[in-house]
């Protein structure tokens, strides 16, 4: 409806596999900071799905409240989208994708929104595993009620008008870990190329996928020495492998030595692949992850990429034993029982 | 036996003159977790197999186990079945509270208690039938796990065998109530059949209290509005139920967990053409089913006081988004714990305004069991057309306790599913506006995620938006939503079941109520009409008001308006409704955790009607 707003920033006009172009899948100008982390994220979110040749009309951008809340504006104009209320997104999204699971659900949160008033949300979703991708974009700080701290922000951080913070962070990834998730991953704004390789195959696991993703407030939490900062990202980041999604036509094409990477099998076929970097990783081993956690907040490093994957538990449509047809496209005669049926059912209480 | 029943043999003549037919109200006073629910369904369905009208209202306390719980049965030949003030029978089986539930017998009641207790000296005019309950367990031993629950069948035979309830219609109601398990049906039988028997041989009847067949329930079935509700959803083609625990709206999603795996598989794969989902709050429940409403489903959501405060902020949103959503709102007294499992009408101004803004919500208010049923399926069909939030708003009463009702009638139309625009709609218009008042009437267009075709999306967000669904914080497009907005409101009467009228020649006094307080109200109009009174009734079934209730104020010289709240809540919306009229209203209001009783009505009238008379 809005496509000519990105035609300036068109880049590429080569269409893809259905025929799309990059601003088919633009947004509206964004009205967030310049250098906001959010708008790096936005940038890859319309990139990887343009590259995976996904119709914007599948897509659903779901949002809370907050500055990354006000993100989806900025992508996806041909896509439905809700800016719903306050920590709210992940119940909003599960009542839309449970009676329509054929769309494909983006959810764009903070850490205000996700960490402190939408956290029961936020655990619930993840323990029910509802299908949908799940980005926090943590900044540690409310940006949009001007520089309160958030429950992500670092103990003993600074700020302008809040003083000191004087309780420990809580830990997104962590979180999502203990609460059953099947895909947690943690990168920086700041890597573009990571943020949408996890992107890619955030949208083809099957359950809730989280992306904690550590996007830095220009305005007023980007200090030395904030662990939210650019500076302490680019210093401080330790990628834990490179990650690339592979779709599943490709599966031949790409030869490696063997012991060079890992290939995680995804339930639609296609492939995660994970080149070995200075760690020796295991993304799906639970408490590996727990562990890795732990050490990189003792070490005070951002240890970015997918810290855990595990297809197992099923999504919550396939939980609910839902027809294969999306609820909201059943018939009038499959949703209202015969007369008969009623009939022969009140005789039960007479 | 002993001295009661001999002295009761004394009275014996006197009561067969004068026996009172399928006219009482029994109380059985149990300790609560003590498993006697199954002996007092025994007893009612009985009695409403007999062909006897009846109502059974459990009294229960916010507890699992051991504070006192009253199951009334009344059973009445002429049709009533409200809560009466008093009691003629009483069945006494909890002895923390059995002298004090003997104060609230009539002169001449009955008392059927364990052979065990001792009867204070205080009532000397009521009959006592001691019942040796120990005696008689012991006699027929039944399975030492099964004790409790068996002691309460022991009243229902020697209850039974007095009255003269049909022995083989309480093995009927058993066997519907054991789905055919017979070896339940059997054990319970043995002991029924037992205690009848030592009645017969034991016991002398000398109080007045009868029950005789009668055809007066013919067609009819008994259930409660919760279930009765929940039919009506599904019947309604609900998709998606999200709800958190929370009495007395729990069951009404607990019959949707149960009847709607036989209703609603899919025969082909066996597979569910719904979703239920327990959310972790109330906040989680009501987003949830925002989020299928928006996305074309027909969603709902069951809750009471407490959880609807808490569905607040989602309210607003639905409304200022205009996204169709069911709210049953079984309404208890609030808040927070003290009388939660006590009943109320206490949430109408609430909801009526529910949500942050300038919002105004709908309220479809059932009366009885079939319009629990019938609101069930319209309020998807209203919700669908307005596209707006629709308060079920139902109580306790109504929601938990037994009410007669005739059956079902099938939906008498197909579903409404509302200004929906397809992919081939949009092909053929120039431009979709979500927020555009294409009809005049204040309803707007939508599509739903996920249609293909690129004009088909919009963005929704909370208040500040024009008619395209763009952000907008401009004076005028908001003005102009609001506007539009109101006028939704005006068409949304179109669409409000009327109220029910029941006019009287002659009569220029007029009352309006609302809810499960029907019952109270026509028996104390009837009763008023043998004083002489004159009074027509109208029944309120929605809200906003349809122009009938306007005109039923305008032609009455005065207007009780009687409800089950302490402020006299619908009393003030309707003085807002008709502003010239509002001295012409007076508010007859009571809520004290009790079902309204006629009694309570008639006096409230006759105290101010008899004013006026003496005038």
């Amino acid at each position: 409806m809005d496509n000519k707003a990105g035609d300036k920033q068109v880049k590429t006009k080569i269409p893809n596999e259905i025929g799309l172009i990059k601003a088919d899948y633009r947004g509206r100008p964004s009205t967030l900071c310049q250098g906001c982390g959010h708008n790096s994220i936005s940038s890859q979110i319309v990139a990887a799905l343009y590259e995976l040749s996904i119709p914007p009309e599948q897509i659903i951008k779901m949002s809370g409240i907050g500055c990354s809340s006000k993100s989806p504006t900025y992508i996806l104009s041909r896509s439905f989208g809700f800016n719903s209320l306050h920590g709210r997104m992940p119940t909003v999204t599960t009542g839309a994708v449970m009676v329509n699971h054929s769309l494909k659900a983006i959810g764009i949160s903070g850490d205000g929104d996700t960490a402190s008033i939408g956290f029961s949300h936020f655990k619930n979703v993840v323990r029910r595993n509802v299908p949908m991708v799940y980005i926090i974009e943590n900044n540690g700080v409310y940006g949009l009620t001007k520089g309160q701290f958030s429950a992500t922000a670092d103990k003993g951080l600074e700020l302008k008008d809040a003083g000191v913070n004087p309780f420990m962070p809580i830990d997104i990834c962590m979180e999502a870990l203990i609460s059953g998730a099947g895909f947690v991953a943690r990168s920086f704004a700041g890597d573009p190329h990571q943020v949408k390789e996890l992107l890619k195959a955030a949208i083809h696991f099957q359950g809730t996928a989280v992306l904690d993703i550590v996007s830095p407030c220009v305005t007023f939490d980007n200090r030395e020495g904030s662990s939210k900062s650019y500076r302490w990202g680019r210093s401080r980041k330790e990628p834990l492998h490179d990650i690339t999604w592979v779709p599943k036509r490709e599966e031949i094409q790409i030869e490696l030595e063997p012991g060079e990477a890992l290939d995680v099998d995804m339930h639609d076929g296609s492939q995660i692949r994970f080149r070995k970097l200075a760690h020796d990783y295991d993304p799906t081993d639970r408490m590996s992850a727990l562990k890795l956690l732990e050490d990189s907040r003792n070490r005070g490093v951002l240890i970015t990429g997918l810290v855990y994957i595990n297809e197992e538990t099923p999504p919550l449509d396939e939980t609910e034993n839902l027809v294969d047809l999306p609820l909201t496209q059943l018939s009038d005669d499959a949703l209202r029982p015969s007369k008969e049926t009623l009939d022969a059912f009140i005789e039960r209480y007479r | 036996m002993n001295i009661k029943a001999a002295e009761n043999e004394v009275q014996a003549t006197d009561a067969a003159q004068k026996k009172i037919v399928n006219d009482f109200s029994m109380v059985i006073a149990t300790v609560n977790g003590s498993g006697s629910q199954t002996a007092n369904l025994a007893l009612i369905r009985a009695l409403f197999r007999m062909g006897i009208p009846v109502s059974g209202k459990n009294l229960f306390p916010s507890n699992i186990k051991g504070m006192p719980t009253y199951f009334t049965v009344r059973a009445n030949k002429d049709g009533f079945t409200a809560r009466r003030e008093k009691m003629e029978i009483l069945i006494g089986m909890n002895p923390e509270t059995f002298d004090e539930d003997l104060k609230d017998l009539v002169e001449g009641g009955v008392c059927f208690y364990p052979d065990q207790f001792e009867v204070p000296e205080t009532r000397d005019d009521v009959v006592f039938y001691p019942v040796p309950v120990k005696q008689i367990i012991k006699e027929q031993n039944p399975p030492r796990t099964l004790v409790n629950y068996m002691r309460n069948m022991v009243y229902v035979g020697v209850v039974s065998e007095m009255l003269g309830i049909e022995i083989g219609e309480i093995r009927e109601a058993l066997e519907t109530h054991f789905k055919g398990r017979e070896k339940s049906v059997e054990l319970n039988m043995q002991i029924v059949d037992a205690s009848a028997l030592w009645a017969r041989e034991n016991l002398f009847k000398v109080d007045k209290y009868v029950v005789e067949r009668d055809n007066q329930t013919e067609g009819m079935i008994m259930l409660d509005g919760n279930t009765a509700g929940a039919l009506g959803t599904i019947f309604g083609g609900i998709s998606f139920i999200a709800w958190y625990p929370i009495t007395p709206g729990s069951s009404l999603a607990e019959a949707l967990q149960s009847h709607l795996p036989r209703l609603r598989k899919d025969e082909e794969t066996g597979k569910q053409t719904y979703a239920i989902i327990q959310a972790e709050d109330e906040l989680a429940a009501i987003g949830m089913i925002v989020g299928a409403g928006w996305a074309g489903a027909r969603a709902m959501t069951s809750t009471s006081g407490p959880g609807l405060a808490l569905m607040a902020e989602f309210s607003g949103l639905a409304y200022y988004t205009e996204i169709p959503i069911v709210i049953w709102d079984v309404q208890r007294m609030g808040p927070s714990t003290g009388l939660p499992t006590r009943t109320s009408q206490g949430d109408i101004l609430f909801t009526r305004f529910l949500g942050h803004g300038d919002t105004q919500q709908i309220m479809l208010i059932p009366g009885n069991i079939e319009e629990c049923f019938e609101f069930g399926w319209r309020s998807f069909d209203i919700a669908e057309r307005l596209q707006a939030p629709i308060f079920v708003l139902s109580d306790l009463d109504l929601g938990m306790n037994l009410w007669m009702s005739k059956p079902f009638d099938y939906p008498d139309q197909p579903m409404d599913r509302g200004k929906v625009l397809t992919a081939e709609d949009l092909e053929k218009i120039e431009e979709f506006a979500r927020y555009r008042d294409v009809d005049g009437d204040g309803i707007p267009y939508r599509t739903l995620p996920g249609t293909d075709h690129p004009k088909a999306a919009y963005f929704l967000r909370g208040s500040g938006h024009d008619e395209k669904a763009f952000y907008s914080e401009r004076p005028e497009d908001y003005v102009a939503n609001l506007k539009r907005l109101a006028l939704k409101y005006e068409t949304a009467r179109e669409y409000m079941p009327k109220p029910v009228i029941e006019e009287t020649e002659g009569a220029t006094v007029g009352l309006i109520a609302y809810g499960s307080v029907d019952p109270a109200v026509k028996e104390a109009l009837s009763r008023l009409a043998t004083e002489g009174m004159k009074i027509d009734y109208l029944r309120l079934r929605a809200v906003p008001f349809t122009n009938d209730v306007q005109e039923f104020i305008r032609k009455h010289d005065r207007v009780y308006v009687v409800e089950m709240n302490t402020n006299g809540q619908m009393h003030m919306l309707l003085r807002l409704e008709v502003p010239d009229q509002a001295t012409k209203l007076i508010s007859l209001a009571h809520n004290d955790g009790l079902p309204m009783s006629a009694h309570w009505v008639t006096q409230a009238v006759l105290e101010l009607e008899g004013g006026n008379d003496g005038q």
